[in-house]
């Protein structure tokens, strides 16, 4: 075969090509006012893929080197924006590289549509080349999920997708697209256009009787607490949140998710709950009388043992999804509806009820005894440190995107969230490798923001394929690896639990990050001391070129005050020195 | 306990998958599940019997469901009046000899003779699972070769006596 290299290098203008049914896709995509698309090419989706080319649509595709990276992209675009992530990949293995990413999306309620190719329908079920039943496969980690048998049903199932993903309780959507669905050129008329969705519909407005009972609790209450989670920031509810707070003069505990929802720096916030939350937090909700959990679902994260959480308390839970209520704590005041119109709807009570001013200052002093503590060498980099030193670079305003383990909680511990939808993490699914490819989505989605994505130096290696995107796009996401050479929180397990037996968690062969970095003519920076760390991070964060910092911190350093599995609230250990 | 709940879905592919899958991830036994179209097209209507701990757990099951896209009404029909029927069939060993001794058996359950061969006879009975649980108990005795039953499906009675109780997932509407 001749190669024509010319061709290659050449957008060739479309020749005439009847329309398709991938044509149909994208005028669809078009209509839903995508802006940007995150995929990978293969087989069952070239008939898509030459329908991009040659409509040259309004948005941008963006090419990462694997699907997942794909995929964690589109979240973390989602987490930022509230718009929904749009993913496109190819028949099985593309399909399947996809799976981590939708159920990461389906815990953490993200809105995405995902698009994946599939055999023709001529041989789907034959074990065809390619073939994964898409269908079966994500049915349990999808809010719906389509195969679009006619072409006609392009326009409709796209838009219902994106209705579904993004209204409700946000989540994942799959369109299942049949090679010949997609390449075959279209006869038949559209068939309509309009969403048919007769068992979907998400009350998203209170019930008001629920709300005058909420009222009465809170004036009734003696040590009410207000918990904010991520459902506060898919409804946009922050400032409210903050009005409601500020009101009644409530406490306020966040999950790792809801971080951000109410401002870290202001005096009510007692820091976030759980595992490794503050003293303060976890003592407010388990002596707390009043428990009004806005948006958040009682992960095991945050409630510990479920016999001493809240034991004391009647608990109110304000949530879109009715199944989240009453699933893991028996809840007496239940509120099924979007955190802003709930929470609207209680301010417009003009209750002029306050929480208890002795209720207040216990938890004040809680604040002030306990606070998260590490201990401070001279010279060397300890984690906590790097947090607090990238707030500062940063003046707290950064997204700051990060992987799973240690290095996840300090910088939920430390840096400081004061604005919404400025942090990125994985938190149901617990998925390492989705903290790099987030970013790459987030700064897409806010171009002109600092985008730092704090990852280990195990994660990293999940997912660092994307460098790629980077150089390619010139997009100036900060990576920061907080390098400890150890799987850090599966060490810090082994050492409390297990007699210090490292089973595979020490990382003592490691590729030269900074070389990896030059390789994809993306500057890298090794930071090993407080003085190196002082003098050149601010400039770095400020840079607007992608950069690699590969910031040495000691290894053995453990995450701080921890609740350990299977107990309560109440028995936290380091608390303090 | 028992309980017996109802959805009316969109007659959409994979629904069914959608709804056993459900099941199975959230830990539930069911003990059976019958499908079938209804009188409005493109809908079919589900009954399940399953084996919950409590209402707690009862609650998740009925709020999940609903959660479904294509689900359009879940009920828990337990506790109200209704019909509920199921169709067995029973592959009895029947030598020429003890035929009409099982027809004496079959009739006061109103069960027929649907095939018979030389050596065993099937019989269909439908009824409420109780009274199929007590015909098998009388045939047992002659040998059964096979059986086969279609699960519960189940209806409201036409009137309905009234209780105090409501729907126990009625936060759901408001
Ligand atoms: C895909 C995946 N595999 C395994 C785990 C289990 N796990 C949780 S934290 C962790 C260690 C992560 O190491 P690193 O990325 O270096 O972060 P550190 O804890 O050291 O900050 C592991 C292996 C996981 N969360 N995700
Ligand atoms: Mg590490």
């Amino acid at each position: 075969m001749k190669v024509k290299a010319q061709a290659v290098q050449e957008r060739n203008p479309a020749a005439k090509v009847p329309k398709t049914g991938a044509d149909l896709f994208v005028e669809a995509l078009q209509a839903a006012g995508v802006d940007t698309i995150f995929g990978y090419p293969g087989g069952a989706v070239l008939p898509i893929y030459d329908a991009l080319y040659r409509a040259e649509p309004q948005f941008k595709h963006i090419l990462t080197r694997h699907e997942q990276g794909a995929i964690h992209a589109a979240e973390g675009y989602a987490r930022v924006s509230g718009k929904p992530g749009v993913v496109i990949a190819t028949s099985g293995p593309g399909a399947t590289n996809l799976i981590t990413g939708i159920a990461d999306a389906m815990m953490d309620s993200l809105p995405l549509v995902i698009f994946t190719g599939q055999v023709g329908r001529s041989v789907i079920g034959t074990d065809a080349f390619q073939e994964s039943d898409v269908m079966g496969i994500t049915t349990p980690i999808t809010k719906h999920n389509y195969q679009v048998q006619r072409q006609e049903d392009m326009p409709r199932i796209v838009k219902e997708a994106f209705y579904i993903a993004t209204t409700g309780r946000p989540g994942p959507v799959v369109i299942d697209i049949p090679k010949d669905i997609s390449g075959e050129a279209y006869q038949t008329a559209v068939s309509s256009h309009a969403i048919h969705l007769p068992g979907y519909q998400p009350t998203t407005k209170p019930n008001s009787n629920q709300i005058k009972k909420l009222i009465q609790a809170i004036e009734e209450a003696k040590r009410p607490v207000l918990l904010t989670g991520a459902g506060v920031l898919h409804a946009k509810a922050a400032q409210e949140v903050e009005n409601f707070a500020k009101h009644f003069k409530l406490p306020v505990a966040s999950t790792l998710l809801g971080l951000g929802a109410f401002p870290a720096s202001h005096p009510q916030f007692l820091g976030m709950g759980g595992m490794h939350g503050t003293y303060a937090a976890n003592r407010a909700l388990y002596e707390c009388d009043l428990l009004i959990n806005v948006g958040a679902r009682f992960d095991d994260r945050l409630t510990g043992n479920l016999a001493h959480f809240a034991p004391e308390a009647t608990i109110a839970h304000i949530d879109i999804d009715p199944a989240e209520i009453g699933k893991i704590i028996p809840t007496s005041i239940p509120v099924v509806s979007d955190a802003k119109a709930a929470i609207e709807a209680l301010l417009a009570e003009e209750s002029s009820a306050t929480a208890s001013e002795d209720w207040c200052n216990h938890l004040q002093q809680y604040k002030a005894d306990f606070p998260l503590w590490y201990n401070n060498p001279v010279q060397d980099l300890t984690p906590q440190w790097v947090m607090q030193a990238v707030h500062k670079a940063t003046d707290g305003k950064a997204i700051i995107t990060t992987d799973v383990g240690q290095h996840q909680m300090w910088a939920a511990q430390y840096y400081g969230f004061d604005q919404p939808n400025r942090w990125v993490t994985s938190g149901g699914l617990g998925t390492m490798g989705f903290g790099f490819p987030a970013a790459i989505g987030a700064q897409l989605a806010c171009p002109d923001s600092t985008v730092i994505s704090i990852v280990g130096d195990g994660g990293f290696q999940m997912t660092m394929q994307e460098l790629s995107v980077l150089q390619e796009r010139r997009l100036p996401v900060k990576v920061l690896i907080v390098n400890n050479q150890s799987l850090g929180m599966v060490r810090q397990w082994q050492e409390f639990f297990y007699q210090e037996r490292y089973s595979e968690s020490l990382l003592n062969v490691q590729p030269d990050f900074i070389k990896l970095a030059d390789s994809y003519s993306i500057k890298g920076v090794r930071l090993d001391t407080q003085e190196q760390l002082v003098q050149q991070l601010p400039s770095l964060l400020q840079s607007d070129e992608p950069v690699v910092i590969d910031c040495r911190v000691l290894r053995q350093e453990n995450v701080f005050p921890m609740i350990a599995p299977g107990k309560g609230l109440h028995e936290m250990i380091g608390v303090s020195r | 306990m028992k309980r017996v709940i109802t959805a009316t879905v969109q007659n959409r592919s994979g629904v069914l998958n959608r709804i056993t899958g459900l099941m199975q991830k959230r830990q539930f036994n069911i003990d059976s599940i019958s499908v079938g179209k209804t009188e409005v097209e493109q809908i079919s209507r589900m009954t399940f019997v399953v084996e919950v701990e409590d209402m707690q757990k009862l609650e998740q099951l009925t709020k999940q469901l609903h959660k479904q896209i294509d689900v359009l009404k879940v009920a828990d029909i337990t506790d109200h009046a209704i019909v509920a029927r199921e169709l067995a069939l029973v592959k009895v060993v029947c030598p020429p000899a003890s035929r009409s001794e099982l027809q004496s058996i079959i009739a006061p359950f109103r069960a027929s003779a649907v095939d018979i061969s030389k050596d065993s006879m099937i019989v269909q009975v439908t009824g409420d699972s109780d009274k199929i649980e007590a015909f098998l108990e009388l045939v047992r005795p002659y040998g059964i070769k096979e059986l086969t039953r279609t699960g519960v499906t189940a209806f409201l009675r036409g009137h309905q006596p009234q209780t105090a109780d409501g729907n126990t997932y009625s936060l759901i509407t408001n």
